[in-house]
């Protein structure tokens, strides 16, 4: 890991929701602490109900947390007012989350507007957001959101979590409900961008195969618990039965893969 | 086209100005107090159980009460509130007319405003609430930029309910002093005037429908983001509203309000004194179709300046007198009594338009019954009719009580409806009025009252107060009193009641002029 403070720093953070009552409780995120490096793709595994979605919303306090502390940019998020912290960090719903009565270009130019930042600024700024995740600015400048499919959507979404120039993104599931081929190319156009504007993204995903090819680091959740942390390759070398399982489903698709596709001069 | 031939079609039209723009200015203005009360409710109770519950069940019992009743509570309740504000603050209101109909309506409109915006704004889907507050959007931005403009083709659908539904009830503001479309139905169902009946209901159907369509037309073009069909819409209700505010701004108010109540006589009277009041000068105009109740009222504070009512009415009704006097004793008590309200009782027209049982001639010479007392023996084997008001009015008690008369069924009737009722036997006996043509036209006889239950009816004359040394007033009614015999009334009653252009309350008033002015 490199000497730089964390971009993001989790420090024991715990979340439960549910009843009053300490049996009704359900602990969602238990102990974790983990740290977010500058630049870095960060990728966070788990099947549902794992805490991996609330682990996020922590982030930009979507939700807040019950104990522990968590600290963005050096600061600790409880010091700061939610409403501007969740306009200065990015963040991609599942499926979009578009406003459905808002053109593209207003869905784009949300959050500079509500930082009222000038309307020229706002419509050069989504000109250039179009370019960047790669629709066509005539045809869609003005469409809505219906009028998509759900790549394009998602494109769209990833342009307005880029809109207001933030260091770093979250994302929630943000290429799962896409098809396969759509899916591997907006996760590739994502990785360039990551690397080409130095974001540092937080991403969650059920896949680990999506995981192991975009992330630098991969966080596996359980229960609520950080179970392992590592680059793909420390994982691999991990002792544990779940990460084994987790990992077991890209190998195998790997070797088949390797069989039934042979590359002439390759394998 | 014999039916648009008739005069009446015209005479119709000619009121259409003042009667239309009345009843537009009352519903916008029912209707933009309504969604000001309401809107905000709705989105702060919008996500809590509790107060959510509470307030549609409100509105729902507030739907419940029918349109008229409703419109009545509220003019006592806001005379009230008036007389209270003016003995602690020294400032009074009028409580007649436009206020207690517009508050009254406002009210009525608010239900499917509340329920539309609820469900709009609880009808967003939570991702999308999740996304608008994780762009950076605050609780109010969201609810501004994001909930509410989701929310409002529901929210539209339901003020074109409430649009629909306050243009149709503000027909029934007629008898608190409101004028509206429904002064057409209630002098046409008063007077058997059909071809006002019909006019009042096509133009309030119309107005309904139209302003429908124009609200359908902003609705349909939010759902659809079209700027041109929403512009197009509130263009057309706005040129309504400036269409029916230009012409009462351009007309002088009327210095005198005459009052006439929900019968063809008073109609008839009122036209009469508006008649001589312009004849000498004066400016005036008539508020018909005044509930018994709002009338008193609406003189004794000042709210209209003249009106006829007749002596044994005020006696139960309004001074809760259950003894009757000698008709001149009684006037005299009457004159008294009403000074110290400060209202003149003028005189007396020269009439009495008294409650008296009758029934078919030829039935009552076959079965002899000649008075009260000799019905009493047949009446539990006969049906009896009366007004809206007889049978809770003191005088029913007095004749139970006086004769011992118990009907085998009683039923209330439009007092145009039953004389026409005993004539053809769906009833044996009702209670008409003394001063009706219709008794003559139907070879109906009155039956005396010989333990005298019933007190006497004179019309007179009442003034506000502020008129009570109005000498140019005074001077202009002072032909009229004493000057109106029974047999003279019935016949303009009897010509009120027909249906043809000169059954009109105006031509029968000149008609009576006519008559009374040559002796």
């Amino acid at each position: 890991m490199s000497d730089a403070p964390p971009l993001i720093a989790y420090a024991h953070v715990g979340k439960s929701f549910g009843g009053r009552g300490a049996a009704q409780r359900v602990l969602a995120v238990d102990d974790v602490s983990l740290d977010v490096a500058e630049g870095e793709f960060l990728a966070i595994v788990g099947g549902s109900g794992s805490g991996k979605t609330t682990l996020l919303r922590l982030a930009n306090r979507l939700i807040d947390a019950d104990s522990g502390s968590i600290t963005v940019e050096g600061e600790d998020v409880r010091a700061v007012d939610p409403v501007s912290l969740r306009r200065r960090i990015g963040y991609v719903f599942q499926s979009g989350g578009l406003f459905p009565h808002m053109t593209v270009a207003d869905n784009i130019g949300i959050t500079p507007k509500l930082l009222r930042t000038p309307a020229a600024e706002i419509a050069s700024r989504v000109d250039e957001l179009l370019d960047l995740v790669r629709l066509d600015r005539a045809p869609y400048h003005d469409r809505l959101p219906h009028e998509l499919s759900g790549g394009q959507r998602q494109r769209v979404g990833v342009a307005r979590a880029l809109a207001a120039r933030p260091r770093i993104v979250l994302m929630d599931e943000p290429f799962g409900a896409l098809d396969p081929l759509t899916r591997d190319a907006l996760g590739d156009d994502y990785h360039a961008l990551h690397r080409k504007l130095g974001l540092t993204t937080v991403m969650i995903t059920h896949d680990m195969t999506e995981a192991i090819l975009l992330a630098d680091r991969v966080a596996v959740m359980r229960s609520g618990r950080l179970l392992a942390l590592g680059t793909p390759a420390e994982l691999s070398a991990s002792a544990d039965a779940y990460v084994g399982e987790l990992l077991r489903t890209p190998r195998r698709q790997a070797e088949r893969l390797n069989v039934l596709l042979p590359r002439d001069g390759a394998a | 086209m014999k039916l648009f031939s008739d005069p009446r079609w015209s005479e119709a039209l000619a009121h259409l100005p003042d009667y239309l723009g009345n009843h537009v200015r009352v519903s916008v203005a029912a209707l933009a107090l309504g969604l000001l009360v309401s809107l905000p409710l709705a989105i702060a109770a919008r996500n809590r159980r509790v107060p959510r519950s509470v307030l549609l069940g409100l509105a729902s019992i507030v739907q419940t009460v029918p349109g008229l009743a409703l419109l009545a509570l509220f003019y006592p309740l806001l005379l009230a509130l008036a007389n209270l504000s003016l003995a602690w603050f020294g400032v009074g209101f009028s409580a007649f007319g436009f206020l207690p109909a517009v508050l009254a309506l406002a009210l009525y409109s608010m239900l499917p405003v509340l329920r539309n915006t609820i469900t709009g704004l609880n009808g967003v889907e939570p991702a999308i609430l999740e996304a608008a507050q994780g762009v950076g959007m605050t609780p109010r931005q969201s609810l501004l930029k994001v909930e509410l403009p989701l929310a409002l083709p529901v929210m539209m659908a339901g003020i074109r309910t409430a649009a629909v539904w306050v243009i149709g009830t503000a027909t029934l503001s007629t008898p608190i002093g409101q004028t509206s479309l429904g002064n057409y139905i209630f002098a046409g169902l008063q007077t058997q005037n059909w071809v006002y009946v019909l006019f009042g209901c096509l133009a309030a159907a119309a107005l309904a429908l139209g302003v429908d369509q124009l609200l359908a037309l902003i609705e349909i073009g939010i759902r659809n983001r079209s700027r041109a069909r929403v512009t197009l819409g509130a263009a057309g209700i706005a040129a309504l509203v400036a269409a029916t505010l230009v012409p009462s701004m351009a007309r002088a108010p009327s210095a005198y309000l005459v009052g006439a109540k929900t019968f063809t006589e008073q109609y008839v009277l009122s036209a009469l004194i508006v008649q001589r009041l312009r004849a000498a000068g004066l400016t005036a105009s008539s508020r018909e179709g005044l509930g018994s109740n709002v009338i008193f009222d609406a003189l004794a504070s000042n709210d209209i300046d003249v009106y006829v009512d007749y002596s044994g009415t005020l006696w139960a009704n309004q001074f809760h007198h259950s003894d009757v006097r000698p008709r001149l004793e009684l006037l005299d008590d009457l004159k008294a009594t009403l000074a110290q309200q400060r209202i003149t009782l003028l005189g007396e027209l020269g009439f009495a338009n008294a409650y008296a049982l009758v029934m078919p001639r030829k039935r009552a010479e076959a079965l002899g019954i000649h008075s009260i007392a000799d019905l009493a023996s047949h009446a539990p084997a006969m049906s009896m009719a009366a007004d809206y008001e007889f049978f809770s009015r003191p005088e029913w008690a007095g004749l139970q009580k006086a004769y011992g008369l118990s009907f085998r069924a009683q039923r209330q009737m439009q007092p145009d409806f039953m004389y026409a009722a005993v004539a053809s036997g769906e009833v044996d006996v009702i209670a008409g009025y003394t001063s009706d043509g219709l008794i003559a036209k139907y070879d109906l006889v009155v039956l005396d009252d010989p333990r005298h239950a019933i007190p006497p009816y004179d019309a007179i004359v009442l003034l506000a107060p502020k008129r009570a040394s109005d000498s140019a007033l005074r001077s202009a009614l002072q032909p009229l009193l004493g000057a109106i015999d029974i047999s003279t009334m019935r016949e303009a009653n009897l010509r009120a009641a027909g249906n043809d252009s000169t059954s009109s309350p105006d031509a029968v008033a000149r008609w009576l002029w006519e008559k009374i002015g040559k002796r």
